[in-house]
């Protein structure tokens, strides 16, 4: 299908700043490496303990797999990196600051973006609306500037570039095409894209995507993966939550295991696909 | 669906075309129901400046209503409570110092109405606040519960003795309790008219007016003056609302209805912009509460009961709630037919046929209808107590929408919330990115 032909790799997606990263690299040195780590996180609800102690890195410019079966505890791990929930105890650190239990919009803002399991396009709102929201720091977000005459022209100015590059994006992912449609509209498909796209208007840092490929047939599956691919070679972070075995061992360099709230095993592929413990924790060997 | 397909697409002038359309043919309508009553002159254009006041009101609280259920989605049911602490701070600020043997209980710190105006808004935005602040971290449901709560508890607090009369910076001042408060200071349109140095001409107009109206033509003008002010503060209000919802603001509002977890996602602190849509609305409501009670020239706690809240959601779900222009047409449906029209029908059908000769209770209208089947009496004794069923009438105009057109008389309107046109910039060449689109799926 599309992978004949190449969709225009252009400037949209390439980071703007990498070389506040590379900034980084003088002060302090792991965090260049390794922008997310976690820290001995646990969150229990009630009596069931879903985090009981995970700790991880996630390396810079990599795409990293989080795997484990049902239950493992990657959704709310997600969701404790995320801000959605806020852990009982350990620590989370972006680019070398300390995000444990800030605000979901504080940790997008500074530049880790998720996408959600169900696509959550907002339905009423058409794909441009859609793209339109996610870019940070809009001027007319203050309510002043976009009412005051005269002030809204600096709006109307910025808006005009955003849409530039809104449509870019929309380019980039294929979906220019249904881009006055109603997002209630769209396929499940369609909808996947619509959110990647969506995050990649935030500039971030570092994607998080909760499994992006469940209920996607497979070509489109590919032309997500490739997306993920091609932007990782533009320098984004990926960590990937799948519970798709082969999907992870095919396409991550890294693989980090959840059993029972904690790291199982991480590794490459090669090392996880001969793990003895992962055969059995997804198999369910030790009941 | 070919019900639903817009009455608007039909009509020469789209949306613009059918508020036209509806004003024009409510005025009518009106007209010739004065026919009918037998209305001189001087009573035809009391009931047109009537029909314009509630037209203004409703459609200017129907409008700020649509900022937080249409565009944000807050679920505000307590609308008379923002009303009533605008007038009431309105009327705290600038009624004329107490004296001693006025006509007034009690007085005010004699400020300018305006100052009192900005100062009731502000009061009613703080209210918004306050209830804003703990409700909002709460599932939406629960602003409904708050906002309603503390709509009765405004309210009683203005019955209450406690507050009728105080003492602030040395004056005499209170808010009346159960009594009420006169609003005693210069009439709304002498202050205005006065603070533009046109007094003078526009009690010349009012003499010139005598040509139409031989005796007494002051009160006639001053209503319809004041119905065309009012229509002034309609447009105000939709250009501030439109303005608002095309905008990356509205936009971000949007979101947080659509899904505030989303809007959360990517970066957007939703709770400081719920909090600003639900003051700006709330300021709004206490600016309308204003508008529609100075004329009164008194104010009643008891005024404010939730009742009015639910008519200006009435007004809302007609017009379609998202949508501005239809907000207008909602508060104008509503204010014709709805409010003001049962009590015209039911004049219009004892003056045309005085000898009806309805039952005198629900007994004796019922009664015939069981023993002989005769459905006539009950039929008179409804048409007679059109007024007393107003409520009843209005839960099934509701009842109709929601069946038939649950987007309110517009349809589906969406306005698209940014500050340009959406489409392709003319400076983009359409590349090939989007020519072998179409694939997914």
């Amino acid at each position: 299908m599309s992978d004949a032909a190449d969709p225009p790799v252009d400037d949209v997606a390439t980071k703007p700043d990498e070389d506040a990263l590379g900034a980084f690299a003088s002060g302090v040195e792991t965090t260049v490496d390794f922008p997310l780590q976690v820290e001995g996180l646990h969150k229990s609800f009630g009596g069931i303990t879903a985090v009981d102690g995970a700790s991880f890195e996630v390396e810079a410019g990599s795409l990293t797999g989080l795997i484990g079966p049902n239950g493992a505890g990657k959704s709310t791990t997600f969701n404790l990196i995320t801000g959605v929930l806020k852990p009982d105890a350990g620590t989370v650190t972006f680019n070398g600051e300390d995000i444990t239990g800030e605000e979901p919009h504080e940790i997008a803002n500074r530049g880790m973006v998720r996408t959600f399991q169900i696509a959550r396009e907002l339905s009423d709102m058409t794909v441009l609306e859609n793209m339109m929201l996610a870019p940070k720091h809009q001027r007319g977000e203050e309510l002043w500037r976009s009412v005051m005459p005269g002030v809204r022209d600096d709006v109307r100015e910025q808006e005009e570039e955003l849409l530039e590059r809104v449509w870019e994006v929309l380019d980039f992912f294929d979906i220019a095409h249904i881009a006055e449609e109603y997002a209630g509209n769209l396929s499940g498909g369609q909808r996947k894209l619509l959110e990647m796209a969506r995050a990649l208007l935030t500039d971030p840092d570092m994607l998080l995507l909760d499994e992006p490929f469940a209920g996607v047939n497979p070509t489109l599956e590919k032309k997500l993966l490739k997306h993920v691919h091609e932007l990782r070679e533009q320098g984004y972070t990926f960590l990937l939550v799948e519970h798709d075995m082969d999907l992870i061992m095919n396409n991550c360099e890294h693989v980090i295991v959840l059993h029972q709230g904690k790291v199982l095993t991480e590794g490459t592929p090669d090392d996880i696909r001969s793990n003895e413990e992962v055969i059995e924790a997804y198999l369910g060997g030790n009941v | 669906m070919s019900v639903r397909d817009d009455l608007a697409a039909r009509m020469p002038g789209g949306d613009a075309g059918l508020i036209v359309f509806v004003l024009v043919s409510a005025y009518l309508l009106y007209i010739l129901a004065g026919i009918g009553l037998g209305y001189d002159l001087r009573g035809q254009l009391n009931s047109i400046a009537t029909l314009t006041f509630y037209i203004g009101v409703f459609a200017m609280l129907s409008l700020a209503l649509n900022l937080h259920w249409g565009y944000t989605g807050l679920f505000n049911i307590g609308i008379v409570g923002f009303m009533a602490v605008g007038v009431y701070v309105m009327a705290l600020v600038s009624k004329p110092v107490f004296v001693p043997g006025g006509a007034a209980q009690v007085g005010g710190l004699g400020l300018p109405l305006w100052v009192g105006i900005l100062a009731g808004m502000l009061a009613a935005a703080l209210l918004g606040l306050v209830v804003a602040l703990p409700a909002l971290r709460l599932r939406a449901d629960y602003l409904a519960i708050v906002t309603i709560a503390m709509s009765e508890i405004v309210r009683f607090s203005f019955l209450s003795g406690e507050l009728q009369q105080f003492s602030v910076l040395g004056n005499t001042v209170g808010f009346g309790g159960g009594s009420g408060l006169i609003l005693d200071f210069v009439p709304p349109l002498q202050a205005l008219f006065q603070s533009v140095g046109l007094w003078g001409v526009y009690l010349g107009f009012v003499d010139a007016f005598q040509v139409i109206v031989p005796t007494n033509p002051k009160p006639v003008v001053d209503g319809i003056v004041y119905g065309l002010l009012l229509l002034g503060f309609v447009s105000a209000f939709y250009w501030l609302l439109k303005r608002t919802g095309e905008s990356p603001f509205g936009r971000v509002l949007k979101a947080i209805r659509e899904d505030e977890d989303v809007a959360n996602a990517l970066g957007k602190d939703t709770d400081k912009f719920k909090i600003k849509s639900f003051m700006l609305g709330c300021a709004l409501m206490g600016l309308a509460g204003i508008l529609w009670l100075i004329p009164q020239g008194a104010v009643t706690p008891n005024f404010f009961r939730p009742r009015v809240t639910f008519f200006i959601w009435i007004a809302l779900i007609i017009g379609g709630a998202g949508s501005n222009t239809g907000s207008v047409l909602g508060g104008a449906v509503f204010a014709a037919v709805l409010y003001q029209g049962p009590r015209y029908f039911q004049n219009l059908v004892s003056a045309v046929f005085p000898n009806l000769g309805s039952p005198a209770g629900f007994g004796q209208a019922i009664g015939p209808l069981i023993s002989q089947l005769d459905p006539v009496p009950l039929l008179l004794y409804t048409v007679d107590s059109i007024r007393q069923l107003q409520l009843v009438v209005m839960g099934l105009v509701l009842i109709w929408l929601m069946h038939n057109r649950p987007d309110g008389l517009l349809g589906h309107r969406k306005e698209t919330a940014s500050v340009i046109s959406l489409s392709r910039p003319k400076t983009m060449a359409t590349d090939g990115g989007s020519v072998e689109g179409g694939d997914d799926e």
